[in-house]
Formats: C-alpha cells, sequence, structure tokens
C-alpha cells in the first residue's frame, strides 16, 4: 500500500514550505490522500523552517511523524536534527552544498546533491535550489510522476506568479538530471 | 469532485461564507489569523463586512448587535482572545442569539505559545463566561471537517437560538489537505421573527440579557435548561474507528489527538491489538451514553488528550466506574507521537499502566 512520510528541513527562505507545497498538490492530483503540515513558529527568513507531507493510500492520521521514511536536509542544522529519525531503508536527501558533515548511517540510501551550486550554475536562480532538489527526489524515488509535479506548479503558480512556471521547471530537470549522471 | 488543497484556517472561512455568513468582527491572533486574512478579501465580495475590531470585547459584542438583527455572524480567536471574549459569549447565550465562535487554540495558561494544544476544553464545555448557560461544542479533525461542521455550527446555532463554538487547534488551522465543496444540505429552519429590523415592521421587539425578577429569571433559565436537553437528545456527534465490536481497549480523543489515535490503532492491528477508537463529534453535548456503552465492551478506556486532563473528566462520568479510565498527555504545546501512544498502551495491556 502507497504511504510516504515525508520530512523536509532548513532554513526558512529557503522555500521548505514550498517544496512540501508542491509534493502534497502532486499527491493529491495523482488521486492519493495527502497532508501538510509546517513548522509555525515565529521565525521567518534566516530561522528554522520544517515541514512533513504525508501521501498515502487510505485516511490520514498523525500529520507529524516519528519516522519519515524519505527526509530532504536543507542545512546542517537540519541535518543534525532530522538524519538520526529516517526510517531504516529510507531515503535522506542531503544539500551538499550548505551540509558538509558526513552521514554516518549505513542503514538509510543516501542522495547528496550540490543543490545551491547547480541552481545558481544551470537556472540561473538560486531561489529554485528547492525544486533542484525535489527533481533529484522524483528520479531517485518515483514516488509521483514529473508531469503530476509540473501539474502542481502549475496550479500554485498563477497569476503574476505564472512566468516563474519555465525556471521551476527547467529546476526539476537540473535535478533530475544530475541525479542520472549519479547513478551512471 | 475536485480536490483542491487548503489551509484548515482558510477552507473555515470559505465555508462560512458559503454558509451564508456575512458579517465577521474579529482581532487577529496566532495561529488563526488567516481566517480574518481570508475574510478580509472574500466578505467584501459577497457583499458582506468585515471589521478588524479593537479588541476581543469590541469584537465579540459586535456579533452580539449583528446577531440580534438575525444575520449569520463568526468571530474567531484563540485562547487568550476567546478568554476577553466570555463576558460577550454568556450575554448571547442569554439574549438567546445565535453565532458562531471559532477557536484555534494554542498553549497556555495566560499568553503561553502558539503551538496546538487541547487546554481550552473546559473553557469551551464548561462555559467561561458566568451563568447557568451553555453553547454547544463542535471539534472538527480534519480539513474537510472543518468545512462541514462550520456549516453545521450557522445551522445548530439558528436552531437553537444559541452561540455554537468551534473548538480547533494551530494544527487543524495551520496544515493543509485536499477539500472538495460539494453542496451541504441541512433540514430548513424557522423563520427569524426574532430580529430586530428597525422601525416599521410589525411589533415591537426586544432583546434583551438581562430579568431582574428572579421568579421570571429562573423561568427562564428552566427554559434554557430544556433546550440544552433537546442539544443533548437531538445533536450529539461522535464517530467510531477500528475495532467496534470486540475491542479489548477504548481510546477517546478529539481533534487533532483523534487523528494520532487513528494512525496508533493501524500500528497496534500489527501487533494483534483488538482497539477501537470513540472520537466525540460534538464536545457538549458529550456522547456519554456511548462512551460507557464502548467502555463497558473494552474493559479498559485510555484517554488521550493534549491538556493535563480536561475531557477525561466527561468520559469518567460516562464510564460511571465500569471500567477503569487510563491517561496520556501532551501539554504546553507538545503534541503527542504514535510511539509514545503505543507505548502507553503496551504498559496498560501489561498491566502496569497507572489509572
Amino acid at each position: 500500500m502507497m504511504h510516504h512520510e515525508i520530512l523536509i528541513g532548513g532554513f526558512g527562505g529557503q522555500g521548505i514550505l514550498f517544496l512540501g507545497r508542491v509534493l502534497a498538490t502532486a499527491g493529491m492530483l495523482e488521486g492519493h490522500e495527502v497532508s501538510w503540515f509546517p513548522s509555525y513558529g515565529p521565525e521567518m527568513r534566516g530561522g528554522t523552517a520544517s515541514c512533513t507531507v504525508i501521501i498515502s493510500a487510505e485516511e490520514i492520521g498523525a500529520t507529524v511523524t516519528d519516522h519519515p521514511d524519505i527526509c530532504i536536509v536543507m542545512n546542517e542544522p537540519s541535518f543534525r536534527r532530522f538524519s538520526p529519525l529516517v526510517k531504516e531503508g529510507g531515503l535522506l536527501v542531503i544539500n551538499s552544498s550548505l551540509i558538509r558533515e558526513n552521514c554516518s548511517r549505513q542503514d538509510i540510501e543516501i542522495l547528496k546533491i550540490p543543490a545551491n551550486e547547480l541552481a545558481g550554475k544551470e537556472t540561473g536562480v538560486a531561489e529554485t535550489t528547492n525544486m533542484v532538489i525535489l527533481g533529484a527526489l522524483i528520479a531517485r524515488k518515483p514516488i509521483l510522476s514529473f508531469s503530476a509535479v509540473k501539474s502542481a506548479l502549475e496550479e500554485i503558480l498563477t497569476g503574476k506568479k505564472k512566468n516563474l512556471l519555465s525556471v521551476n521547471f527547467k529546476a526539476l530537470q537540473v535535478g533530475k538530471n544530475f541525479e542520472e549522471k549519479e547513478r551512471q | 469532485m475536485e480536490r483542491i488543497l487548503m489551509k484548515g484556517n482558510e477552507a473555515l472561512a470559505e465555508a462560512a461564507i458559503q454558509a451564508g455568513c456575512r458579517f465577521y468582527f474579529g482581532y487577529p491572533i496566532t495561529p488563526q489569523t488567516e481566517i480574518s486574512e481570508y475574510l478580509s478579501r472574500r466578505l467584501p465580495e459577497v457583499g458582506g463586512v468585515f471589521l478588524q475590531a479593537e479588541s476581543e470585547i469590541a469584537a465579540i459584542n459586535m456579533v452580539y448587535g449583528a446577531a440580534a438583527t438575525g444575520a449569520r455572524v463568526m468571530t474567531s480567536s484563540s485562547g487568550p482572545g476567546i478568554s476577553l471574549k466570555q463576558e460577550g459569549i454568556s450575554y448571547l447565550a442569554s439574549a438567546e442569539l445565535p453565532c458562531v465562535v471559532v477557536n484555534m487554540s494554542r498553549g497556555g495558561p495566560g499568553l503561553g505559545n502558539i503551538q496546538p494544544a487541547q487546554s481550552d476544553y473546559f473553557q469551551a464545555t464548561r462555559g467561561g463566561g458566568h451563568g447557568d448557560y451553555r453553547t454547544l461544542v463542535l471539534a472538527p479533525s480534519s480539513v474537510q471537517e472543518l468545512v462541514s461542521l462550520t456549516h453545521r455550527a450557522f445551522y445548530l446555532a439558528d436552531k437553537y437560538r444559541n452561540p455554537v463554538k468551534i473548538l480547533g487547534d494551530g494544527m487543524l488551522g495551520q496544515m493543509m489537505e485536499p477539500v472538495t465543496w460539494e453542496e451541504i444540505e441541512l433540514p430548513p429552519l424557522p423563520p427569524k421573527n426574532w430580529a430586530i429590523k428597525g422601525k416599521g415592521e410589525g411589533e415591537r421587539k426586544f432583546i434583551l440579557c438581562m430579568e431582574l425578577d428572579p421568579q421570571e429569571l429562573e423561568k427562564f433559565n428552566r427554559k434554557l435548561e430544556k433546550k440544552y436537553q433537546q442539544m443533548a437528545e437531538e445533536d450529539t456527534a461522535w464517530e467510531i474507528f477500528g475495532e467496534e465490536s470486540d475491542p479489548h481497549l477504548l481510546l477517546v480523543g478529539f481533534g487533532t489527538v483523534a487523528r494520532i489515535l487513528k494512525s496508533v490503532i493501524r500500528e497496534g492491528k500489527k501487533e494483534g491489538w483488538r482497539i477501537a477508537l470513540l472520537r466525540p463529534i460534538t464536545l457538549f453535548p458529550f456522547p456519554y451514553k456511548v462512551v460507557q456503552k464502548m467502555a463497558e465492551k473494552a474493559g479498559k478506556v485510555l484517554v488521550v488528550e493534549m491538556n493535563l486532563g480536561q475531557m477525561i473528566e466527561d468520559v469518567k462520568l460516562g464510564v460511571e466506574g465500569k471500567a477503569p479510565v487510563h491517561f496520556y498527555s501532551r501539554v504546553g504545546g507538545m503534541v503527542p507521537t504514535v510511539d509514545e501512544v503505543l507505548q502507553k498502551i503496551a504498559d496498560i495491556l501489561r498491566g502496569e499502566g497507572r489509572k
């Protein structure tokens, strides 16, 4: 039965909540049950942010998780806090642009991606770091289709934000290409 | 049916519009400010009035005024703001004015913090204002239910001419889930022939919340009592989840906690545990009879709350000593985890859990 508990952590301003929202929307568009729960403390840009997304075939109970099977960490504080929680056999995606430490866990799969560098160099827009990571994640673990992720972006980026679609699509592709090269 | 991913607070606000709410008076406080924000944009679009009052006390008294004209009206806040509104809620109950009061509660006491909590259970179900009054209290547990119960809240307020509270928490207000917007049909309501419409229409009417003659006030309070009994008979609501026919443990939890308990039941099933969840949907009136029936069936009860033990008093009133009632809680804005509750259940089933 399809059931994924995804935890995303980083600095406020890195697009943690947005990344979660894209995942939740894409899951919904594919017909799954989904929930999205943000950390909503007083911190904004520069503080810590995290967000839990659950995508499941059945009614969702708890909206927070003790043991995510997929975890994305975009900075060192969230790496230290969340990497020990990842479920055995789960996937940890590490933004290696900002996380220099090594993960000593042998019981999980690790995907390292220099997302800040890739976003800056390949898309020219640093703010797309989150979508580079999402592209790599979906390529490594196809829990959702790329077309659903793109449709989710189309649903979220409307009105004045519509012009941001193409750079976000590009960022997804950059992440996907990186993961495919890594695998070879 | 199209599903839209929405934040709890925004879904509640849109549901209020769709239920015919055209007046909102409030004052911002986390974690419910998105309700105000959403309505400040949406109410003018439908010809309604959005007003950010100078204080919570002003807001609840504006609710009194709008309700007296027969309009559908709502206010929302979180714990500390609801405390300020209690005097007005008592006046509204006394004047028999329908309105909806939302509490997306947070950690207390005092200013506390902005994380989810259920520590306003007593405040919601026992009043908090003065005098012998009750408000219906609805406890949603998902974003979709925030929609359906908001419709129901306006309906029940009009049916009983009584304030109705929606008791959520920061988690329900801040989380997003898919919502479908289907027509919600509710039974017809009597005309509001008591409403004050201004000069020139029929007889003179009064809406008061004072009665100096004790004999008359006793009569009035007995009338309220009948109303509260009718609520218990006709509008008590609950959900049972998990092992309904032959449980060996009954869990009781509402709102956010009930969701966590559903995950607990699924995990427990892997261990062969037969557990039922009783989720009260109305906290007043409380489903006492169902609690007793299910507790007798299960033989053991575990109440889980995000407070120091408030609903457990109602559970014990329902159980009437017929089964041991255990308790687990996290407080101060902490949310219980599935693992913690599983551990507590393991202790109880081994006979080690303290009552």
